[in-house]
């Protein structure tokens, strides 16, 4: 009894320290979402191209949702590992143009290539607020029933697409085929 | 030479005191019909903190979520939302993060008991401690016969 009374403050003070220590390496940044596992926010709006453009315009099978920006400077970065999934057919991607112009939009697609299916028009950023957006660059995964599984803040380049993306969407497609 | 750095100091000094006196909240250009509903707007924009920029109020940040914010705050009480909607609305989408105070929920009850239950585990202790050394001190006083006689016996066989 004494022997476990002695080292119950050494117990509690190594699981505080692992605790805090643990602290230390949390990305305190990105915020988990509330829309995991709910539906996507209903939209009516129009795209950069300024077509109208709703949930039912959604691709039918799991896709990427893209935050982005013309003044996003990361947004920059994660560009070529969306045009090669695009290229390649890997996923459909959709972008959602967050707080920004419509031209100053269209100049940025036209000089760095167009890896969406289309872009949502979300200049107010009226739309981003109901998706829990904080800023540019974001990016969601949705699956074919247009509920969101998961959510990446900030740069999504190759490894973050190999260990984060790539597992979640082999989960999604293989609950679609059981 | 002396008088120079006073004087430096002085000017310093002024400009600090003179910064303070700077308003730190984001001029709003909102119309409110009641003076009580531009209240309630200050109140929720000082209570409710910037997604974006973390260690900032609503009413504080420049971030470009947080402008938006402040706007469907304002929209939400000239429609004549109240406080507790325009609170579930915040939470909804941005989660407890956005509430400088987190609100009481099965979540966020050990947060919230923490520190009371600490303090009993701390009472707890102290009283085992305490406890511990009466009953030790009492017990080392008097020791019976038996005890005595063989502390006896033990001394008499080292000599």
């Amino acid at each position: 009894m004494n022997r476990f009374a002695f080292f119950v403050p050494v117990i509690a003070f190594f699981a505080l320290a692992l605790m805090l220590w643990q602290g230390l390496y949390l990305d305190t940044k990105a915020l988990p979402s509330m829309l995991i596992d709910k539906p996507m926010p209903e939209f009516a709006l129009t795209t950069v191209d300024g077509d109208e453009v709703t949930n039912a315009d959604l691709p039918d099978q799991a896709f990427l949702l893209n935050i982005w920006g013309s003044y996003c400077l990361p947004c920059l970065i994660e560009h070529p590992t969306f045009m090669r999934l695009a290229e390649e057919g890997e996923i459909p991607v959709v972008g959602v143009n967050y707080r920004d112009r419509q031209n100053l939009a269209l100049n940025w697609l036209d000089d760095n290539g167009n890896p969406f299916e289309f872009s949502i028009l979300d200049e107010s950023g009226r739309f981003g607020i109901d998706l829990g957006v904080y800023g540019a660059p974001e990016t969601y995964l949705v699956d074919g029933d247009g509920v969101i599984r998961y959510r990446h803040v900030s740069v999504l380049d190759e490894s973050v697409w190999r260990e984060e993306f790539m597992p979640a969407i082999a989960e999604l497609r293989s609950g679609v085929s059981q | 030479m002396r008088h120079f750095y006073t004087s430096i100091c002085l000017v310093f000094i002024l400009l600090t005191l003179g910064n303070s006196n700077i308003a730190i909240a984001q001029v709003d250009t909102f119309k409110f019909d009641t003076p009580e509903q531009q209240q309630r707007f200050r109140k929720l924009s000082d209570e409710l903190r910037c997604p974006m920029c973390q260690n900032t109020n609503l009413s504080g940040s420049t971030g470009g979520v947080a402008e938006d914010l402040r706007r469907e705050i304002h929209r939400m009480i000239v429609e004549g939302l109240t406080d507790a909607d325009i609170e579930k609305f915040m939470f909804d989408r941005y989660g407890d993060f956005i509430f400088y105070k987190p609100r009481f929920r099965a979540e966020t009850a050990f947060l919230w008991f923490a520190p009371i239950l600490f303090l009993l585990l701390g009472f707890a202790a102290g009283y085992m401690v305490w406890r511990k050394s009466k009953l030790s001190a009492h017990q080392s006083a008097s020791l019976d016969v038996g005890q005595l006689n063989r502390l006896n016996d033990l001394l008499d066989s080292k000599q």
